[in-house]
């Protein structure tokens, strides 16, 4: 047994925090933020460069085949640094769904894009309100063509291309659904950039019309090739969120270092002792389950769907409570726009509902676990 | 990264499986199996004998002790062969319970301050739990304040004379032999005045008065000393260094990681699945679910962490502060943990014992509970720990720190 990453790995984990926290400072952050740019294009191609867009994708399609326990790395380190680029819908989610249930040739059109910084892709899931689920899927597809409307659509605005859920069925099972690539660029799909939570991540509406698409994995397995993506792209932002929580416990720990209140450093005052130890327990509660995850996820084991729900609950209570946290410690400058504190803070938000929320991982987790039990 | 065993693990895993399966006392296996936090005690047998002759069977077979060095009892085995262990005794380890400060505490304060010839007398009856130690270390005066305790010892030609009052030493009424912490210099700061021994706690002027504790249970004791007299060979590390000996104690003690601290979890999944509530059954209801999960991924979060900590040692790191987080988590996780399956049974929730749903488990864990977030470190001790030594944070403001113990007061209002 050896339940850690690899001495190999870890460098892996050095070289991208050292490239990430040159590339992508706070300030780059900001210049999303303050919506003077849709994402940051120069990190995106930096990124491609050092060959972390293609890390879980095989060589032949382009990628550099590490796998996926070094996406797990990237993936820490990407959340520490809060990039604003699209590396969730498109290497979690999008990567994810063509490496389970693309062709040959679609694999060779659209990973190697990936890969090369090239195209960016996502998964057009939700129609509104509510948490997955084959019923809220009411956009159709029939003769090759899909219509209706998918809102939020992560980085839906700039992205190339989109795997969509759709209803091709109307039995009321899980069969109903199948999934299709769409090139966002051929015509038929108007996109909408939508305000949300979190201006570094973007959100979009895309309405289809008539718009041309391709299925991906057979006809009515939609619901299960997209359970199993969401169950690795929870694993994969499980990472991102146990990097985002530590980044806000060091904040908080720093402050609290730094910060000097009735003649004391506040960080020597109990109750702030206890807040950022507590916020310490809770990242690496999640830090432990994300391992199990990448374990699961890197071996493909019959415990991943189980794993998956636990390292996204787990990371995503963490990232809210050491986030949230950090504002509390630093007190009203926490608050400010000036200070960093509310990014994390809207990262932690947003992503705690991205693919789905807490209480529909609670429940399946207990699902997962009540079938294991069963068995 | 893998949880697969090597192929001298697999070994030791099978050999491990073939000889528990061979010997352990299976006639207690259910009973084992059953047991929760806050339950003591076999129903028709002597707990204490029956963990004694599994004890002594292991130690006679090269089982006992597995991580201590042969020539003390032990086995020299690896932290993960400790661990692969743990798994394959299941249910039995909760026979080892009566022996884990002795193992975890005593024994490892004796191999680095005891003479040789003392190891070799005292650490196999330890190991194979003919013998059983308790640590004399809290008193009324000093509980998280360890270094305030007051039991004197004071020289007298080659004996050193013991007066003075211990409380909450677990296991005191059925040990042979305990390590004490006392006060040598009343006349300098605290932590400089204290001086560790060992002894007989059969030795004349020993009292030990078991305490009721809340669940009824007596585990703990008030040990009282009048005039005992420890020979000076049974110091343990210089005159008034006693703190950095108590100090390796402490840190031993967290290297008692095993496969998993008790949180209550398995327990209340396992009655959630089985309970009916008047919708149906609970392992359905929404809210019910919503607890569980929560509880489910600390339960598993801590499972983790140990494995980490476990990867870690085998790699040869010491273990670090940071293994005050199961503790802290699991401590008030099973008191959370009985509150709420105590209320899913509603008003007959209140029944305990034989009365109350799944033999009153849950009740007798509620009313244990408490002590588990005070034992070996309150919560805010641990919180203290981690925000100090492992985040670096200052540490709490000691007013007491540099004055003579003697000078410092003694009561909060006059």
């Amino acid at each position: 047994m050896n339940f850690d990453f690899s001495d190999d790995q870890k460098q892996m984990r050095d070289a991208a925090r050292k490239f990430l926290t040159e590339k992508c400072p706070p300030k780059a952050v900001r210049e999303v933020l303050d919506g003077k740019a849709t994402y940051d294009k120069a990190l995106w191609q930096g990124l491609a460069d050092m060959g972390f867009l293609g890390v879980a994708i095989p060589e032949e399609f382009g990628g550099a085949g590490a796998g996926h326990l070094e996406l797990c790395v990237i993936a820490e380190e990407m959340g520490r640094a809060n990039a604003p680029v699209p590396f969730s819908s498109t290497v979690y989610l999008a990567a994810e769904a063509l490496l389970l249930a693309g062709s040959d040739a679609q694999k060779q059109k659209w990973l190697p894009k990936i890969a090369s910084g090239e195209a960016i892709g996502t998964l057009a899931l939700f129609e509104g309100k509510g948490n997955p689920s084959p019923k809220a899927i009411k956009l159709q597809a029939s003769g090759g063509t899909l219509s209706g409307v998918k809102k939020p659509v992560p980085d839906g605005a700039i992205a190339d291309f989109a795997v969509v859920a759709a209803r091709t069925g109307s039995t009321g099972r899980d069969s109903d659904i199948s999934l299709f690539l769409v090139d966002l660029k051929a015509g038929g799909v108007e996109a909408k950039s939508l305000t949300n939570v979190d201006p570094t991540r973007g959100q979009a509406e895309l309405t289809f019309k008539n718009a041309k698409a391709e299925p991906l994995g057979a006809a009515g397995e939609g619901w299960s090739i997209l359970t199993q993506v969401l169950d690795r792209a929870a694993v994969l932002l499980a990472f991102e969120q146990v990097g985002g929580s530590d980044r806000a416990l060091e904040m908080g720990r720093d402050y609290a270092l730094d910060r000097i209140a009735f003649g004391r450093p506040i960080g020597s005052f109990q109750a702030v002792k206890h807040i950022l130890a507590d916020m310490y327990v809770s990242a690496t509660l999640a830090r432990s389950n994300c391992y199990y995850g990448a374990w699961a996820l890197s071996t493909n084991a019959s415990e991943l769907p189980e794993a998956a729900a636990a390292a996204r609950i787990s990371a995503t209570q963490a990232f809210q409570h050491c986030s949230k946290n950090n504002i509390q410690v630093h007190g009203g400058m926490g608050f400010t726009w000036e200070f960093d504190c509310h990014m994390y803070y809207r990262r932690a938000n947003a992503t705690a509902l991205t693919l789905g929320s807490l209480s529909y991982w609670e429940d399946q987790l207990i699902d997962r676990m009540r079938k294991k039990n069963a068995a | 990264m893998n949880f697969d065993d090597t192929p001298q693990e697999a070994a030791f895993r099978a050999e491990a499986r073939a000889w528990i399966q061979a010997n352990a006392p299976k006639q207690y296996e259910d009973e084992l199996r059953k047991a929760s936090l806050g339950r003591s005690g076999l129903k028709n047998a002597n707990m204490l004998e029956v963990a004694k002759a599994w004890q002594k069977k292991k130690a006679d077979a090269g089982w006992a002790c597995l991580h201590w060095p042969k020539e003390y009892g032990g086995r020299g085995s690896s932290p993960i062969e400790r661990v692969i262990w743990q798994q394959e005794e299941g249910p039995f380890g909760k026979l080892s319970g009566m022996f884990i400060i002795g193992h975890g505490m005593c024994g490892p304060t004796m191999m680095a301050f005891a003479g040789e010839e003392q190891k070799r007398q005292y650490l196999p009856p330890l190991a194979s739990g003919e013998k059983v130690w308790c640590q004399l270390f809290s008193e009324p005066a000093g509980g998280s304040d360890v270094a305030g305790l007051r039991t004197r010892a004071e020289k007298q030609g080659d004996d050193w004379i013991i007066n003075g009052q211990k409380i909450w030493t677990s296991g005191a009424h059925y040990s042979d032999y305990g390590i004490l912490l006392t006060r040598t210099d009343p006349t300098v700061a605290k932590h400089k005045g204290l001086t560790m021994f060992f002894l007989d706690m059969k030795s004349p002027g020993v009292e030990v008065r078991p305490i009721k504790q809340a669940s009824g249970h007596s585990d703990f004791n008030e040990v009282y000393f009048t005039d005992v007299k420890i020979p000076d060979s049974q110091r343990l590390g210089a005159v008034n260094d006693g703190w950095n000996v108590s100090l390796t104690t402490l840190m031993n003690e967290r290297m008692s990681i095993g496969a998993g601290v008790a949180t209550g979890f398995p327990e209340l999944f396992e009655f959630c699945n089985s309970l009916m509530l008047e919708d149906g059954p609970a392992i359905e209801d929404r809210s019910v679910r919503s607890r569980l999960a929560n509880y489910a991924v600390k339960a598993s979060g801590l499972r983790y962490t140990s494995m980490r900590a476990i990867s870690a040692l085998s790699k040869g790191d010491r273990p670090g502060p940071e293994n005050s987080i199961g503790k802290l988590v699991a401590g008030s996780m099973v008191q959370e943990v009985a509150m709420y399956a105590l209320d899913l049974q509603g008003a007959a929730g209140a029944l305990s014992g034989e009365d109350a749903e799944v033999a009153g488990k849950f009740q007798a864990m509620l009313l244990r509970a408490p002590g588990t977030r005070v034992e070996g470190g309150t919560d805010e001790i641990m919180r203290n720990i981690i925000a100090e030594r492992v985040l670096g944070l200052p540490g709490d403001i000691r007013v007491d720190k540099d004055v003579p113990f003697n000078k410092i007061p003694t009561k909060g209002r006059a």
